[in-house]
């Protein structure tokens, strides 16, 4: 029989997640702090409007792009929260922001054309750039910079097949963030070689100290900018499977078709509870945001004590403890913290090859079940330094 | 007196008052002397007026039993109803008072063992009260949700263990 697979697809490496949790899955009775979504449940009264919304029978597509109504909202929440100004005829509602990733590269890429990712990052944007027949240019924040993206590393690799700059920011897995004056030298680099700049901001509620500043915000940068985002970090609603993209109308009307023929249009509860949650649920994201901030505090101070090092993280909900001195690979390091202590913390080498030596810990769980884990990390810890 | 971090306190004691003072301090980025200076202040201000734990009886085997009681009173010349209220709150049976707006003036929350029991109470304790004019008792059958906690069953953690 013959080969009937893609090959493109064969060598795609899977996801180093994937192998970890087929261990972990393996282990009931581990405990993890390796989930990379919210512990709240979604805010009820958006879940009851998605309830009401079967009842009263609406179970149709939507236009491709999304309900109109909601994508109304869309851009009055970017506005308010961002100061990004959008119509609605610019934002497509996507099936999360996995599909808005990938919408975008298909949309944007010719072969052979190269995007500049920064990592580490979430393990879909080389699959995605790759598929869409594109070339991924890596690079490897450094935690001295506090994985900030320097404008120094992106004249390093700058071609002229470079087409687009990715970033992710607040960051999974690293926690860090840009602020407008991170952002500033990345848009002037971008304007003055002539690159679209694709952001993934869906952790974008979710900063500590300073708020979120989109890059799509700055002067003469939405024409060269695409913003994903979504509402399974800020709302709470993973499993809603929502998210959406906003950009330049020429890109948009392009994009869509992509969408089109693809997904058709999101699904129709997820949009109707949508609309609730941007426009009644302000005080749930802030409550959580609260909490979250309560629990990095916490592990920062705890990782200080255990004498992890790690940068404070000031976005998402991960800490990026540095396991170097340990002398072994981070995949070697949460095997075996596994095996010994029964605790699942993703390696950072999960999210490129300059997460190796790091971890990734979410804080997406509650105080005592962070201190369990804390207590038994800290006795694997002092076990090694023994 | 710093009253959001009062707030910022009060909110993280009232669903959960076993936080430790170092916990707290670091989950607020205060010093562990302010976290307690502050609640050592709410306690003599009586903002902090207790620590409770939230029980669901139902599941012991003690018979306990609770009701609420609607109460309509004529207030006393001079007095109001501050009074009243007093006479009733007194009793240990009663483990909450509140003055109500609409059809009655008292909303009075009794414990005991039994329906004999309490209705013992409010026709020889309550009722008789000068100024007490009727009562309505109510019997409380389940107990969904107390102290915006749910009792039915403690939530488990559904997500998958590992996701990116």
């Amino acid at each position: 029989m013959r080969d009937f697979l893609s090959k493109q697809v064969v060598e795609l490496e899977p996801s180093g997640i994937r192998k970890f949790f087929d261990i972990v899955s393996e282990m009931p009775d581990a405990i993890s702090l390796g989930v990379g979504e919210p512990d709240f449940d979604t805010p009820w009264r958006v879940r009851e409007e998605g309830i009401y919304s079967l009842e009263k029978g609406r179970t149709f597509y939507t236009s491709n792009a999304g309900l109109k109504e909601l994508r109304r909202e869309i851009c009055v929440y970017l506005d308010r929260k961002y100061q990004l100004s959008y119509n609605e005829n610019e934002i497509i509602v996507t099936v999360g922001g996995s599909e808005g990733i990938d919408i975008t590269m298909r949309t944007v890429l010719n072969p052979g054309d190269e995007v500049i990712v920064a990592q580490p990052s979430f393990v879909s944007y080389l699959p995605c750039i790759t598929m869409a027949g594109g070339v991924p240019v890596v690079v490897n924040l450094k935690e001295e910079d506090k994985f900030k993206l320097k404008r120094e590393q992106l004249e390093e690799v700058v071609t002229d097949k470079t087409k687009a700059i990715f970033i992710s920011f607040p960051n999974n897995p690293t926690g860090a963030i840009m602020t407008r004056e991170d952002l500033e030298p990345i848009a002037e680099f971008a304007k003055e070689h002539d690159l679209l700049v694709i952001s993934d901001e869906i952790y974008s509620e979710l900063t500590y100290g300073t708020k979120h500043v989109s890059i799509g915000s700055f002067p003469e940068m939405k024409e060269r900018t695409i913003v994903v985002n979504g509402f399974s970090k800020a709302f709470a609603m993973t499993g809603w499977r929502l998210g959406y993209v906003a950009g330049p109308s020429v890109i948009m009307k392009q994009m869509l078709k992509v969408h089109q023929y693809v997904i058709m249009a999101a699904p129709t509860t997820s949009q109707y509870a949508a609309i609730e949650a941007l426009r009644y649920c302000d005080d749930e994201v802030e409550e959580m945001q609260i909490a979250y901030n309560q629990r990095r505090r916490y592990l920062v101070h705890a990782f200080e004590k255990m004498g992890l090092d790690c940068f404070e993280p000031e976005g998402a909900f991960y800490i990026f403890p540095s396991i170097k001195k340990f002398g072994m690979t981070s995949e070697e390091f949460a095997t075996r913290l596994l095996n010994e202590q029964k605790v699942a913390i993703v390696p950072g080498s999960a999210f490129g090859e300059c997460g190796e030596g790091y971890l990734r810990v979410s804080y997406a769980y509650s105080i005592e079940e962070l201190k369990e884990a804390l207590g038994r990390l800290n006795t694997f810890i002092k076990g090694l330094e023994k | 007196m710093n009253m959001e971090l009062r707030e910022s306190i009060l909110k993280l004691i009232e669903k959960n008052s076993r936080l430790d003072l170092k916990d707290l301090a670091i989950m607020l980025d205060i010093s562990e002397a302010d976290v307690a200076n502050e609640i050592a202040d709410m306690e003599k201000e009586h903002v902090i007026c207790g620590y409770h734990t939230l029980i669901d009886w139902e599941k012991t085997s003690k018979d306990q039993l609770t009701a609420m009681i609607e109460v309509k009173v004529t207030p006393q010349r001079g007095q109001g109803f501050d009074m009243i209220a007093e006479r009733i709150y007194n009793f240990p049976e009663v483990k909450a008072v509140y003055l109500m707006s609409g059809g009655y003036d008292f909303m009075v929350m009794l414990e005991g063992k039994t329906m004999k029991e309490i209705s013992l109470f409010t026709s020889s304790k309550l009722a008789p009260l000068e100024s007490v004019v009727s009562t309505v008792t109510h019997f409380v059958l389940k107990k969904y949700k107390d102290h915006g906690t749910i009792l039915e069953a403690k939530k488990v953690d559904k997500r998958q263990v590992v996701t990116p």
